[in-house]
């Protein structure tokens, strides 16, 4: 007897959600809340993609250490996410380079775009999120 | 002795470093500290305009805040001085007051 959460099927329909990261990690909430909120999207088996762009690319990048500032460290998180399905995962081209990072440091395997991919990308979503 | 500013906002994002620059006289010294040590390391959009500030400035940046954002002291700017929670006690200690540009 499976419960009605367990079905294989989902209930409802299933919506293309782009969630857009802008944020860096700790001085704001904002990184820790879309994190959050992707994860009950995956829980409900919709179409995930995220985005990193601005300060939300040192969402994911490598060596985070918060041990000396008291607050968790949530970018393994980040690297849980292929578990729960969400792996379109891209990162703004623009905003790497101009904060002298690339792909090695980041903790995950991303997809790297430029701003006019990111746009239309986002045209093709149903639902945008942005944090 | 000068002011001590602190600078906790991202330049990405926001002027708060640039309204620092702008307002603190020579001699005066700036701290890095939160979203703001992201302007501390070398490689970026606005490395130039910090290593330009260091001729009037003495600019210092939070160990503990660069660590957890995945960065270590060889992405500091050259000239930069990491100090840990004491050393930001010290500088409070030791200049005559702080701004707190927020």
């Amino acid at each position: 007897m499976s419960e009605p959460w367990e079905d294989d099927e989902p209930e409802g329909p299933v919506r293309k959600f782009m969630y857009v990261n802008r944020r860096a990690p700790y001085g704001t909430i904002y990184a820790l809340e879309s994190l959050e909120v992707v994860l009950i999207a995956a829980a409900f088996e919709q179409d995930v993609t995220l985005v990193f762009m601005d300060d939300g690319v040192y969402q994911i990048k490598k060596d985070q250490n918060t041990d000396a500032i008291g607050v968790k460290n949530f970018s393994p998180t980040y690297r849980a996410l292929e578990g729960y399905d969400v792996e379109k995962l891209y990162v703004e081209k623009e905003s790497l380079e101009s904060r002298g990072l690339t792909t090695d440091d980041l903790v995950v395997p991303v997809q790297v775009v430029d701003k006019d991919q990111l746009a239309e990308l986002m045209e093709e979503q149903e639902v945008i999120l942005s944090f | 002795m000068p002011m001590l500013h602190t600078v906790n906002k991202s330049p990405f994002e926001r002027r708060t470093l640039d309204t620092a620059l702008r307002h603190a006289v020579k001699g005066a010294a700036i701290l890095l500290i939160e979203d703001g040590v992201y302007a501390a390391f070398d490689g970026t959009v606005v490395a130039e305009k910090v290593k330009a500030a260091l001729a009037d400035h003495k600019i210092y940046v939070l160990g503990p805040d660069v660590t957890a954002r995945g960065m270590s002291e060889h992405h500091v700017i050259d000239g930069l001085e990491v100090v840990d929670y004491g050393g930001f006690v010290d500088l409070v200690t030791e200049h005559d007051k702080v701004q707190s540009w927020l």
